[in-house]
């Protein structure tokens, strides 16, 4: 099968889209700019004009609530937030407004909506260009949220997330976007609230998140050259959360790391560890380790900021320390 | 029958459809008095927002509306509702939290709908209707059809930021939407003039290019001309209107009360609002002008009163919704690829 790039994957599932259903709209800042949204956007604008690809004012919250309208009469926009950070602008409608909409209306209506918002870190960026803000979205109820960490993924996971029918945050991070696998050609989904393992193990299980998903794999390869093999969940779907898969694998392994490339305190990793505290806690033979980033905004200076997210290296270190408490 | 009024050639309108307004206002009216009651009661607990004083503003723009035009609102939203065509008995039902109620009982006061007359949605969070009536203009642009939307909002809605990236993309965009401002002169407890310095909110359109107009809101029927341009104006294509129709709600901002024991405003104020109440105003007009005898109004009025009491029966044996519902609906299940 042919290999294309992360960021080559999600442009495709925007143009198949949009060819294949004529609600499909995108509204996004810069969607219309060559160099802008990690190339995600190219050839959008000009294959099908500014009344189904808009590059819209600097209105965060504004686009939202247009996106969310344009839903409940009958379109399936995708809105895109090139930084996500600038997302928290137009956090009032996609938690008062988006997630309440069916259900505060017993069910009548929905907002078949996406939202995709970028992880934009790294690059000596600083602190409010890199953010990474997947547990607020996901703490909402009445909001999905995916995190596809591989370009195939990237793929069905748009196309199910436009055909889902809820208001779906779709996070990418674009430490990906250059990263390649195979793809296929056609029209495919990805199921929503499914996890997958991408490498089995039997001494400790990790779940992880988006890019920290590569820097597990790259760990895995680390470890098994001395022995030591992990399995690594790519969980792919924070909300809904396949608690399952997670737990199925600690009855296997019993010693569980979570990695995600966000805030430690109540974060996607807290809820995950809660989630496997309460239904397999007798499986687990060690305590749960969290790998993600410390509690602090993210640094600019480039020494820093190699401190300050986790690589492959920092996986192992856990992974050791992990096996080593629980002798 | 069709007659001027007020009795310029420009303002041509069927006879019927003034009567129709003159009903329509007073289903409004009679609704909300016995919510206030009931209110009063106990009966009905949710937080209620009575809309008694400002019915020339929904029934002007309403019936200036088709069926399937879109109507979005706020807290305040009982009027549209019913001024769009919602079904009362489910209104009143939905007061009551019951399973009947127009949103299953999941909404109660501040959060109504009723799709089949293009009311999409009510929500309390000041302006957060706004951009979704303007994305559901956007839509509508898109496929093809010539339905527009219509914001209500009140005064306080426009100093919410959303409110201006709202007009100015529907203006960009020359979107079919009308803005409804209600200007009600309080947000909450404040007062306009404590909140801004000129009392000036119909110019907000002016430097986004949007034909704004300043209309007396008690007037229901200069409310409906003006809504009528407005519509012409969108259908058209021309892109969206700013109306701020200027109004009064007699009882406090939210609940029964009249808010005149804890300093909010004084009577004056009020009883001067109440002498230009948008019904007896029009219903004045109508009989000086032989449309109506006021024994024919009386009869409307008694026809109302038991249509009222009709849904109150219907919502007080409706049932309770199923504890087992709890955590339906807050996905839906529609997959639409």
């Amino acid at each position: 099968m042919r290999r294309i790039s992360y960021a080559k994957a999600i442009n495709e599932a925007c143009h198949q889209l949009m060819e294949h259903d004529p609600r499909v709209i995108i509204l996004g800042q810069g969607v219309n700019n060559p160099w802008y949204v990690g190339t995600t956007a190219i050839g959008l604008y000009n294959r099908f004009g500014p009344s189904r690809v808009i590059d819209p004012p600097i209105s965060e919250n504004g686009m939202n609530g247009v996106a969310i309208g344009a839903a409940l009469a009958g379109l399936k926009p995708i809105v895109i937030h090139p930084r996500l950070d600038f997302l928290l602008m137009g956090l009032e409608q996609l938690v008062n407004e988006a997630a309440n909409w069916a259900y505060v209306f017993g069910g009548q209506i929905g907002v078949q909506l996406v939202v995709r918002g970028i992880i934009n870190r790294g690059g000596e960026q600083g602190a409010q260009h890199s953010q990474a803000l997947q547990a607020f979205f996901m703490h909402v109820p009445g909001l999905k949220v995916v995190m596809p960490s591989n370009p195939r993924d990237a793929k069905g996971l748009l196309v199910s997330a436009i055909n889902d029918g809820n208001p779906v945050i779709y996070i990418e991070d674009r430490w990906l976007y250059h990263e390649t696998g195979e793809v296929p050609e056609e029209l495919y989904e990805v199921p929503i609230g499914k996890g997958v393992i991408l490498r089995r193990g039997r001494d400790v299980t990790i779940v992880a998140t988006s890019y920290m998903v590569k820097v597990c794999l790259d760990a895995a390869a680390k470890l098994h050259e001395v022995g030591i093999d992990v399995e690594v969940i790519d969980i792919r779907s924070l909300k809904p959360l396949d608690d399952d898969l997670i737990c199925s694998s600690i009855t296997k392994t019993g010693k569980l790391i979570i990695a995600d490339a966000a805030w430690k305190t109540g974060g996607v990793a807290a809820e995950i560890a809660a989630r496997v505290v309460e239904k397999a806690f007798a499986a687990l033979k060690a305590p749960i380790m969290r790998v993600t980033l410390p509690d602090a905004p993210a640094p600019s200076n480039k020494l820093q900021e190699k401190v300050y997210y986790p690589t492959a290296d920092t996986v192992v270190k856990a992974v050791n320390q992990l096996l080593s408490a629980s002798e | 029958m069709k007659t001027t009024w007020p009795n310029e050639a420009k303002y041509d309108i069927d006879a019927a459809l003034i009567i129709e307004m003159y009903r329509s206002m007073l289903r409004i009216r009679e609704f909300e008095e016995k919510v206030a009651e009931l209110l009063e009661m106990g009966e009905i607990r949710c937080p209620t927002h009575l809309y008694i004083g400002q019915e020339g503003v929904a029934v002007g723009v309403c019936s200036a509306l088709r069926k399937d035009d879109y109507v979005f609102g706020n807290h305040r939203s009982h009027g549209h509702y019913l001024a769009k065509g919602g079904d009362m008995a489910k209104l009143m039902a939905e007061l009551y939290c019951k399973a009947t109620g127009c949103s299953k009982g999941r909404g109660g006061s501040m959060h109504i709908i009723a799709p089949e007359v293009g009311v999409l949605g009510t929500v309390p969070m000041v302006a957060s209707t706004i951009p979704i009536a303007v994305g559901s203009a956007l839509a509508s642009v898109l496929k093809g059809i010539d339905r527009i939307s219509v914001t209500f909002f009140g005064d306080g809605a426009t100093e919410e930021g959303l409110f201006h990236e709202s007009l100015n993309f529907a203006s960009l965009k020359k979107l079919p939407v009308v803005f409804i401002c209600e200007n009600n002169f309080y947000s909450s407890h404040l007062p306009l003039h404590e909140r801004r310095s000129l009392d000036s909110i119909y110019m907000f359109g002016l430097p986004y290019g949007i034909p704004s107009k300043r209309i007396d809101g008690n007037d229901v029927l200069a409310v409906y001309f003006a809504m009528r341009e407005a519509v012409k104006h969108a259908r058209k294509g021309e892109g969206p209107t700013l109306l701020e129709c200027r109004t009064y709600r007699w009882r406090g901002h939210v609940g029964p009360k009249w808010d005149l024991d804890v300093g909010i405003r004084d009577k004056a104020e009020l009883d001067y609002w109440m002498s230009r109440c948008p019904i007896k105003t029009l219903e004045r007009r109508i009989v000086n002008d032989g449309l109506l005898s006021y024994e024919d109004c009386t009869n409307i009025k008694r026809e109302v009163k038991q249509e009222v009491e009709k849904c109150v029966d219907f919502a007080r044996q409706s049932p309770e919704p199923s504890e087992d519902d709890l955590l339906k609906h807050v996905f839906i299940d529609r997959r639409d690829s």
